[in-house]
Formats: C-alpha cells, sequence, structure tokens
C-alpha cells in the first residue's frame, strides 16, 4: 500500500484529505444546526432528537468516530502544512500586496481556524466530554433527569446564561464564517471538482451556506440567552 | 518627445552580493524618468547614475522586453512585475507611478528560486520540474505523422494552447502566499494532458512532476487565487483542478 502513503504524503494528496475532512465537517455543521435549530421552537423534538443522535449506534459508533478522525486531522494538518508554507519563503517581502489578488479569508485561514480551533475545545468541555462521562463512565444511557425529564434541552440553555460564553461563541462563529467563506469552495477545487457550469454555482452556494449556518447557531445562541433567565 | 514632465522617484531596491550572504534594502533617488520609458527602462536609467557615482549596478533579469520570454521578474510594490494585469515587467510602464512615488523592488521570494544576486533569483527548479515530464517522447522510426492527421475537439485544442502560453517566469510562486508552483506545473501538466499526443505518458507526467514540484520546496496550494491574478499570461485556476483530478486519477489507476 506505498501508494496509498505517496499519495497522502503528496502536496495534491493532503490537499486533497483536508478536502474530504472539511467537505465532511460542513455536511455534519448542517445537521447539527437542523437539530439545533429545533430547540428554538420545541424544546421536546430537540430533547428526542438529541437523544437519537446520542443513543443511536450507527451515529455513536460509526459517524462519531469519522466525526474525530476528521476534525483531528483537518487541524493537525492545517498546522503540518502551515509550517510547510512558511518554510517555502524564508525571506519575507518587505513591501507585498496580498490584498490586490486574494481575499483575506484565503490568506488567513490559519487564523480563523485557530479560533474555531479554540472554541472546539470549549465546546467539547460543555458539552461532549460531559455526554461521554455520563454514557460510557457512569453508564447512564436513559438521557433523563431525576424528575424524569430528558436532560438535553436544560442542559443547553443553562451553559448560554453566562455571558462570557455566549459572546465567545458568537465570536467563534464569525471566525467559522470566515474560514467558511474560503474554504467551501476551495474544497471543490481542491478534489478537483471544478467546472465553468458549476463553479460559479458552487461559489454562490459557498456563500449562503459560510454567512446562513454560522449566524443561525449565532441565532439560536442569542435566543437561549436572552429567553431563558 | 513627450509632453508629460519627468517622475522623481525614490527607489528600494534589494541589494544582495550573492547567494551565501545576506542582502538589504537600499534607497537610491532617481530623476527626471519619462513616463513613457518601461520599467526596466527606469532600471537602466538608474544602473547608468550607479556606474557614474562607482557604484555597482542593480542585477537583474531581462531577455526579450517584449513579454514573452519570462525572463524579467521583480516584485514591484508588493506584487509580481508590479501593479497592472496580464503584464511582465519589461511590459509595464512608468506611467502607472505618480511623481514623489517610492517604489520597493525586491527579487521573487522563495526558498525554491534562491537568490543569485540582487534582483536575480535561480529558477532552475522550474527546468527540473519539466525535466520530470514536461514533455512528449517522440520515438520517430523515419516517418513524421502529419500534425493535422489527428482530430482534436476545437474546445480542448484552445484549452491545451492557452495552458501552452505559460511563459514559466515565476510570478505564481512570487505572488503565492505559500510560494507554491501549483499553477506553473498545472499549466505544463495541462497542456499535454488535453491532447492526444500528450495523454499517451499522462499519469506518469502528472506523478514525476507532482514528486519534483514537492521535493524542489515549493509551498501547498491552498486555493487563494492570487497567482492566477498575478500571472501575466492569465493562466487559469482551471489548470490546478485538472491536475488534482489527473494527479488523484494517476494515483488510483497508475502503475
Amino acid at each position: 500500500m506505498s501508494w496509498v502513503k505517496n499519495t497522502f504524503s503528496s502536496s495534491i494528496g493532503r490537499k486533497f484529505a483536508m478536502a474530504l475532512s472539511a467537505l465532511f465537517l460542513m455536511f455534519f455543521l448542517l445537521q447539527h444546526f437542523a437539530i439545533n435549530i429545533t430547540s428554538v421552537f420545541s424544546a421536546e423534538v430537540f430533547n428526542d432528537l438529541s437523544h437519537f443522535m446520542g443513543t443511536n449506534p450507527v451515529v455513536q459508533f460509526a459517524l462519531q468516530p469519522i466525526l474525530i478522525i476528521a476534525v483531528v486531522y483537518h487541524f493537525v494538518m492545517g498546522f503540518v502544512l502551515e509550517a510547510k508554507n512558511k518554510g517555502a519563503r524564508e525571506v519575507k517581502y518587505a513591501m507585498n500586496k496580498g490584498q490586490a489578488n486574494s481575499t483575506w479569508f484565503s490568506r488567513n485561514m490559519i487564523y480563523s481556524g485557530l479560533v474555531v480551533l479554540a472554541f472546539l475545545a470549549l465546546h467539547f468541555y460543555d458539552f461532549w466530554i460531559p455526554e461521554i462521562s455520563t454514557k460510557y463512565i457512569d453508564g447512564d444511557m436513559s438521557g433523563l433527569m431525576a424528575n424524569g425529564d430528558f436532560r438535553y434541552y436544560e442542559e443547553m440553555v443553562e451553559k448560554f446564561h453566562d455571558p462570557l460564553r455566549t459572546g465567545f461563541y458568537v465570536l467563534a462563529f464569525v471566525l467559522l464564517a470566515m474560514h467558511l467563506l474560503h474554504g467551501f469552495q476551495s474544497a471543490f477545487q481542491s478534489i478537483g471538482a471544478r467546472h465553468p457550469k458549476y463553479t460559479p454555482g458552487i461559489k454562490k452556494l459557498g456563500n449562503i451556506f459560510a454567512i446562513a449556518i454560522p449566524a443561525g447557531f449565532i441565532f439560536i445562541a442569542l435566543f437561549h440567552h436572552l429567553t431563558s433567565h | 518627445m513627450s509632453a508629460h514632465k519627468g517622475l522623481n522617484l525614490t527607489l528600494k531596491v534589494w541589494r544582495q552580493q550573492s547567494q551565501k550572504e545576506k542582502g538589504q534594502m537600499e534607497t537610491y533617488q532617481v530623476s527626471d524618468i519619462s513616463p513613457d520609458s518601461s520599467f526596466l527602462e527606469m532600471m537602466d536609467i538608474l544602473n547608468e547614475q550607479l556606474i557614474e557615482e562607482g557604484k555597482e549596478p542593480v542585477a537583474f533579469d531581462h531577455d526579450c522586453r517584449e513579454g514573452i520570454c519570462g525572463m524579467c521578474s521583480m516584485y514591484i510594490n508588493g506584487e509580481a512585475h508590479g501593479p497592472g494585469r496580464g503584464i511582465t515587467t519589461c511590459q509595464l510602464h512608468m506611467r502607472e507611478f505618480n511623481n514623489g512615488d517610492t517604489i520597493y523592488i525586491e527579487p521573487w521570494r522563495a526558498k525554491a528560486f534562491p537568490v543569485i544576486k540582487d534582483l536575480m533569483v535561480d529558477r532552475s527548479a522550474f527546468d527540473r520540474i519539466m525535466a520530470a515530464g514536461g514533455f512528449v517522447s517522440v520515438n520517430t522510426s523515419g516517418n513524421t505523422q502529419d500534425a493535422n492527421a489527428i482530430p482534436i475537439e476545437k474546445h480542448k485544442a484552445d484549452q491545451a494552447f492557452d495552458a501552452a502560453t505559460c511563459i514559466g517566469c515565476g510570478a505564481c510562486v512570487a505572488s503565492c502566499k505559500n510560494a507554491s508552483a501549483m499553477l506553473f506545473v498545472s499549466a505544463k501538466v495541462s497542456q499535454f494532458a488535453l491532447l492526444p499526443q500528450g495523454q499517451v505518458e499522462a499519469k506518469e507526467r502528472v506523478q514525476n512532476m507532482v514528486k519534483v514540484m514537492d521535493e524542489e520546496g515549493f509551498g501547498n496550494c491552498s486555493n487563494t487565487g492570487a497567482c492566477e491574478v498575478e500571472c501575466p499570461k492569465g493562466i487559469s485556476l482551471d489548470n490546478i483542478a485538472r491536475m488534482n483530478r489527473e494527479y488523484l486519477s494517476a494515483s488510483i489507476k497508475g502503475e
């Protein structure tokens, strides 16, 4: 299998793998949003969907590991490529006009990515680690509180009491939008999906996705912050 | 004679004695430069002035001075070949600048393009990439086939021609924030991959050229598109997407 190793250690292979992990993460983001937005309309629907996602074996033992691999690969390779790219120009220009030929978002993926990574650390601390601990360490798969109601909605709303946390969530989603404004269409280019007929549409769809999904998450965070007191 | 008044300019020029020695920016003044002169002619005037002052002239690459050889490089005011689109430095004219301007003039910056002296860089990494696959083997045995005997779709012939207009100047590498050579290599891969004559060796070609590109120390493509904007020949990012497809398909189907 040396061809696999050779392919994925080449510049093009790595970009391909970055793009594949990105496409999976964007799909994940979409379904995460679809579930979270229900919390604005109905605690019951949100609880039912959360319980299904949290206990379904396909989600837990097939999709979740893929997600974790995709997240870890995407940020580890992001750092590896950034280091290699920095090394490819040892002496910097005294005068460089990047803004003349490319977008700010495209040149600063590492910084928008770093903020999203910091957000993920907080998000895992807030939700994922308590979930894993309750379900797989304490062995409580019921998803219920002491009063017999599902705990998911209560746990989420409680997190958004804190204005600092809510503020950081909002900031991280703004940076995520910037990351996606370049990342969405870039992922298609990296896998070679470019065609005069479809690429303009992909770019438009990418801009809509990059703004609408993070804006939706910001709305959810602010909604619960403002209504949960 | 031009009716324009001559330009007085401050030039910040990178001076470096050799590859091994450290370089630095030096400041020079030039006066009464005709707005109709080309940027390279302005550099010639600077050099004559330096020679008269008993100083060493600035070394820079140039050859045809009509935008086709790809020799003139120079990173001018933060852009490859300076302001303006679809031009090389020899096609840049001083009318693009204003009296009293300060102009930064630097060599292409990339680890794979080491500075030879001042503004001249060693672009032989491109030659080594070409030697790895940028050709079609023609093993003739007496008779050469008529080139027009093979039917080629018009749009493919046009795309191959567009890719083949790459002059290998290295502006893509210089402009890329990662010093990536993807636009150059993809143009060379494409011009052959699009034509029946090139398809015979297409798989080995793309694999070998990408391998050498990586070994030479160019960075990775992050699709910022700066290369396409700064390319004097307007080579399209379509070529990079095609090279990605060619490479991935060759990795799966190749030997």
